[in-house]
């Protein structure tokens, strides 16, 4: 079984994304083991409402983004090994008629895996390169008394070790499951999925235009790729909005990375989708262009049917930042003085907005180009 | 009428250049049937991609009612094949996720073509209008296939190998099909295959060897895929 430079980029998403978990949950869950340490040196009531806000963001933090994108690197990483399988069933079908057991197969699939320990570990070491700064601007007001960077060993052991090991598993153990079903199915053409087809009612319709019926279709028969664009402009959303709407609640440093992490998960989502998008129905394109259908046609219908997908995952994160930052300041951070109130800020969101709306036609405009260069002699030759 | 002048065409670049079209000329009247003839490595594929507007010749014309089609951008060739071409691959190319009437429907919407059902029914698989691909044998996907490129009412009918995966009886059937069809609204049908039986069911024959014509001859009787006993 060979993963080439192609597949291996594909997991580029899931390097990221676990290392965005990893980096923001270790910031907050060593800080907050450290925090813990000089509990006992706590005298005043505002030094604890301080050292219990402190707390409590570390939970809501590392609990909601690493659970998040823990999420979506698993995902990512069940899609990738569908896809890998999808499109290498001629190679895996052959190694199981020659005699390979499906577990022996599936055991190669731990190396997807492996891809989630190379993201964890970079986050850690990159949280651990900050981590200094970052207890700095956590106390700049040095409300609580100053405390060292302490490594601990749990903490790297819940959060690298553990993550790479569980989802070695889970590649080993989904490969393992794709790949029970017979020898002449596998080795049957990767367009046709062995004729398990889902009976929809719009199927039965006859009024329809086909255009109309390529766009539902692409959208009903890749709905992983619906939930990468929403995800995509939902880190867009909550991250940019969220990163400007604290500027009064949190620190800069803590803006910037929180934009950071926002814009680098949405771009590699929103590449990694429509990637996949396009190659997932090359054949179809192709058979378009054969036909006639021009160029705009063909990204239309399976480019343009994920477009009210990337305006509802905008919505949701417009939500989703606002209802955390209003439980931040009215629940966690409630006994805080000099708390500034919280609103909704609507001009930031449309700014977001109107950036998010350039960035994603510019990146549909760019890639319906590459719409224009899938020939059919490269389909033939396939 | 497609007139094809001094066709050339080259693969690959530099010291692995090879040229599979030696310059190629030859006519094609309206409504004729022609086979073209060749063993594997001919280049007659590559002359149907080049004929058709698939591909770019490097050098060379090809007219089209004296229009030079190798002229025009890639948008015109886009409205030029919408307007006048059906094809017909070996490996059928199906949309997998749509059932055979979408299928159709991606041929008979590009020409406005409600009528599309009566193709469906005239290749036989009128009760199989909801049926996907993977539930068809070989000869009805390529029936779905024929009924997709005669869905667009095309002037020209480009067919690259259309049996090269039945069996000798499916493939008889849907050479039945389409010589019924074309009968019937007398389109223009180029075939290519290595088959020599073919060659009888054509006007026009075209042999081909090593990227040049070899030979091309008229058959005064055109016979079904019957009674050439294939």
């Amino acid at each position: 079984m060979v993963v080439g430079i192609k597949d291996g980029a594909k997991l580029a998403g899931i390097v990221i994304s676990s290392f965005c978990a990893v980096f923001v949950c270790t910031l907050f869950l060593n800080y907050q083991a450290d925090i813990t340490g000089i509990e006992k040196e706590i005298v005043s009531e505002q030094m604890f409402n301080f050292y219990k806000a402190q707390v409590s963001t570390g939970k809501m933090v590392s609990g909601l983004s690493g659970g998040c994108l823990c999420l979506t690197s698993a995902v990512m990483l069940l899609f990738f090994i569908k896809q890998y399988i999808d499109t290498h069933n001629k190679e895996l079908g052959i190694l199981k008629a020659l005699g390979c057991s499906n577990l022996k197969i599936a055991g190669n699939f731990w190396v997807f895996g492996s891809s989630v320990f190379l993201g964890t570990a970079m986050g850690f070491a990159g949280a651990f390169l900050l981590m200094t700064f970052f207890y700095e601007v956590q106390n700049k007001d040095q409300l609580l008394p100053e405390f060292p960077v302490r490594f601990h060993p749990e903490i790297f052991l819940y959060l690298v070790v553990l993550p790479a090991a569980a989802f070695s598993l889970l590649a080993v153990f989904y490969a393992w499951r794709r790949l029970k079903m017979p020898v002449l199915n596998l080795l049957r053409d990767s367009m046709s999925d062995g004729g398990k087809r889902k009976k929809h009612k719009a199927d039965q319709s006859s009024g329809g235009l086909f255009l109309e019926d390529l766009k539902r279709n692409t959208l009903r028969n890749k709905k992983v790729l619906a939930f990468f664009i929403v995800f995509a402009s939902f880190c867009f959303s909550a991250m940019t909005q969220m990163s400007f709407s604290m500027d009064e609640l949190a620190s800069a440093m803590m803006g910037i990375m929180i934009m950071l992490i926002g814009l680098v998960l949405a771009c590699t989502t929103l590449f990694l989708a429509i990637t996949t998008v396009i190659g997932c129905n090359k054949k179809t394109i192709a058979m378009m262009r054969v036909f006639g259908y021009s160029q705009k046609e063909c990204s239309q219908a399976i480019l343009g049917c994920y477009r009210p997908m990337a305006y509802i995952g905008f919505a949701l994160g417009t939500m989703y930042q606002y209802v955390l930052l209003r439980i931040a300041v009215d629940i966690v951070f409630r006994d805080m003085e000099g708390m500034p109130e919280y609103k909704f800020d609507f001009p930031v969101m449309l700014i977001s907005l109107g950036v998010f709306a350039v960035i994603y036609e510019l990146v549909m405009y760019v890639y319906s180009g590459r719409i224009s260069k899938i020939s059919v002699k490269e389909i033939m030759l396939e | 009428m497609i007139e094809v002048k001094e066709i050339t065409k080259n693969y690959g670049s530099g010291e692995s250049s090879f040229q599979v079209l030696k310059g190629i000329s030859l006519k094609i009247e309206d409504g004729e049937f022609v086979v073209i003839l060749g063993a594997s490595g001919s280049g007659k594929s590559t002359f149907l991609n080049v004929t058709s507007g698939l591909e770019r010749p490097e050098g060379g014309k090809v007219l089209y009612d004296g229009k030079d089609i190798t002229a025009f951008s890639d948008s015109e060739l886009t409205e030029f094949r919408k307007e006048n071409v059906g094809f017909i691959f070996q490996q059928y190319y199906l949309l997998q996720n749509m059932n055979v009437e979408k299928n159709v429907k991606m041929g008979a919407d590009l020409a406005g073509n409600r009528d599309y059902k009566k193709v469906i029914e005239a290749v036989g698989l009128g009760k199989k209008l909801h049926k996907y691909p993977s539930e068809l044998s070989g000869g009805e996907q390529q029936r779905v296939s024929v009924a997709r490129a005669l869905a667009k009412n095309p002037k020209y009918l480009f067919l690259d190998e259309p049996t090269g995966a039945l069996d000798e009886e499916t493939g008889r059937q849907v050479l039945d099909y389409i010589c019924g069809l074309q009968k019937e609204y007398g389109f223009t049908v180029i075939m290519v295959t290595h088959n020599l039986n073919l060659a009888e069911m054509a006007d026009t024959v075209i042999r081909m060897n090593s990227g040049r014509v070899a030979g091309i001859y008229k058959n005064q009787v055109r016979k079904t895929a019957y009674e050439i006993g294939w």
